[in-house]
């Protein structure tokens, strides 16, 4: 069954109240080293959502097939493959249309096909029935929530920077600590919506 | 399905992830056929020197060597060895983060790239150094490998039927030699030509062993005469200027090779009776040392020619009578008392870069002017 939820509020919770990365955990390790650096962070929530937006659309369709066909069950294998090739063909695309965007994605575009908030989202949509809208909604709402997350941490991690933080702590160890601060903060809008 | 034979549900699977595979790869294959072409283009090499017609799309070093035009590269265009650097004049956007590591500031504000990392896109006008035009590839024969002493070889190739080189003394060539072991892909390496440019039809280099080097481990334990190697030649700025000035050359283990050229090229045109040389070799013992008697020969033989082997660390067997101690502390003593230095003198300093550093210091300390210190540096 379609759950009964309006792709607005989907969006909205997708965003907020079910954050892929800081209620998921979904996508961490990219999180923590990218975050270092702003601008790089930029460029990664940038793909993250341009991809999960285009793979969980594709991925939707792939299911569909693999319903039909009564394979259900190759659907992780399947989707690791998806995303790989859609990465790829993402990638020539986007050289050829538009150099600037080209350059700000970098060197993360490829990389992204490794990252675990990608298949975990297609997963995601296929445990959760969403209908096709519902799924690029997701999919894009997610991927709007990862690079919010990453770009507030890294914002974040800006004035750290220039704290007294004990050595033993310094690096990824405070970082840790600062996500799970985040986290907390975002179970505040957990109140506001649900999504299962 | 359930009803299906085991043997067939089993195949299900793996035949299902194979054929969604396959029509990924062929949508890949077609997606890259028709955004990666870029048609018909043109490179416009040093102002219209040169106009190359070349399909767009692929990287520039690629489609400059299918053109004939072979900018260096150590690594083969894998972005690891920043040779392959071409000033651009056209916009091909800004400088990638897999380029910079490898530019310097100035670099990048002249628009150098690395032409491995860089697609052709469209039209583009570029600047190499007119010499690239001269570069070769040659699908060389092994004629002669020879020790000339316990680590270095010397390898001389045969360059097919009716094909000639053309280079000056000092020059480099690069050097391929094929996937072995545990290295599994062709490696280039850069040596310096040892046999004069008069041999046309043949290159000669030096190599030394280098623990754990991969085409020095090479060339020591697996190359064989007859055997074929590709060499792309000839690269490189290092030579002897046509000042007439005195020549001050230092060199040590495989930085014989320019010089070696470099003497019998001097000795064909007869430059040597009347240009003053003075050739410094340094060694640690005896074992390291090589050429020795053609070298001594030629001192004799020609009133201009001087040389001087430096062992810094001779063993009693070596019964050495020459100069002792490290080739710098030798050329200082020769640079107070021996050379003429009313005349003006020429550095050629060819070594590792320690080597080079340390002469480079000597001279300057002596006066030479750096401008006039000219050099090839092992990298």
């Amino acid at each position: 069954m379609t759950p009964a939820i309006t792709p607005f509020s989907l969006l909205f919770a997708s965003i907020f109240t079910s954050n892929i990365l800081l209620a998921n955990f979904l996508g961490m390790c990219s999180f923590i080293s990218i975050s270092k650096d702003m601008k790089s962070s930029n460029g990664l929530g940038l793909a993250v959502t341009m991809v999960l937006t285009v793979t969980t659309a594709v991925n939707w369709l792939i299911l569909q097939l693999l319903q039909t066909l009564g394979l259900v069950y190759l659907r992780y294998i399947v989707f690791i493959i998806v995303i790989a090739a859609v990465v790829q063909m993402l990638e020539m695309i986007i050289d050829r249309v538009s150099q600037t965007l080209y350059m700000n994605l970098g060197i993360f575009l490829p990389l992204i096909t490794v990252n675990c908030a990608i298949l975990g989202v297609s997963l995601f949509m296929e445990i959760r029935n969403y209908s096709f809208i519902q799924s690029v909604v997701y999919g894009l709402g997610s991927g709007l929530g990862w690079w919010l997350a990453i770009m507030a941490l890294s914002a974040i991690r800006k004035k750290v920077e220039k704290a007294p933080v004990p050595p033993g702590l310094k690096g990824a160890g405070i970082t840790m600590i600062i996500i799970g601060f985040m986290a907390m903060a975002f179970i505040g809008f957990g109140g506001m919506l649900q999504v299962q | 399905m359930e009803n299906a034979p085991a043997i067939v549900q089993a195949l299900v699977a793996p035949l299902s992830i194979g054929l969604i595979s396959a029509v990924l790869g062929a949508l890949i294959t077609i997606t890259d056929r028709i955004v990666n072409n870029y048609g018909d283009l043109v490179i416009d090499i040093n102002s219209g020197k040169r106009k190359l017609e070349i399909k767009g799309g692929a990287p520039m070093l690629q489609t400059l060597a299918e053109s004939g035009i072979f900018v260096p590269s150590a690594c083969g265009g894998r972005g690891s060895c920043g040779a392959c650097k071409v000033k651009v004049k056209s916009d091909v956007g800004p400088h990638l983060p897999t380029e910079i590591p490898y530019l310097e500031k100035e670099e990048i504000e002249q628009n150098v790239r690395l032409s491995c990392q860089i697609k052709v896109k469209d039209n583009v006008e570029i600047e190499i150094p007119e010499a690239l035009f001269n570069v070769q590839e040659f699908d060389g024969v092994i004629e002669r490998v020879r020790d000339v002493t316990h680590d270095i070889k010397e390898v001389y190739v045969k360059l097919p039927e009716g094909k000639e080189i053309s280079f000056s003394c000092g020059q480099y060539g690069q050097i391929e030699v094929p996937p072995y072991g545990k290295v599994r892909a062709p490696t280039q390496r850069a040596y310096s030509m040892s046999s004069p440019p008069s041999d046309r039809n043949h290159l000669e280099f030096l190599v030394r062993l280098v623990p754990g080097g991969i085409v020095t481990t090479y060339v020591h334990e697996h190359l064989q005469e007859g055997q074929r190697m590709k060499v792309i030649a000839p690269f490189g700025e290092f030579g002897v200027k046509d000042t007439g000035a005195t020549m001050i050359c230092v060199a040590g283990g495989s930085g014989m090779a320019p010089f070696k050229g470099i003497f019998q090229h001097m000795i064909e045109t007869g430059e040597i009776e009347t240009r003053e040389v003075w050739y410094f070799f340094g060694a640690r013992t005896k074992a390291d040392m090589f050429y020795l008697d053609w070298l001594n020969e030629l001192d004799g033989e020609y009133e201009k020619f001087h040389f001087v082997p430096a062992l810094s660390e001779p063993q009693e067997e070596d019964e050495w009578t020459g100069p002792t101690g490290l080739i710098t502390e030798v050329l200082a003593s020769y640079l107070t008392d021996q050379i003429d230095r009313s005349s003006p003198l020429e550095g050629y300093l060819c070594g590792s870069p320690g080597m080079l550093d340390a002469c480079m210091a000597v001279m300057r300390k002596f006066d030479m002017s750096e401008d006039r210190i000219y050099f090839d540096k092992f990298a």
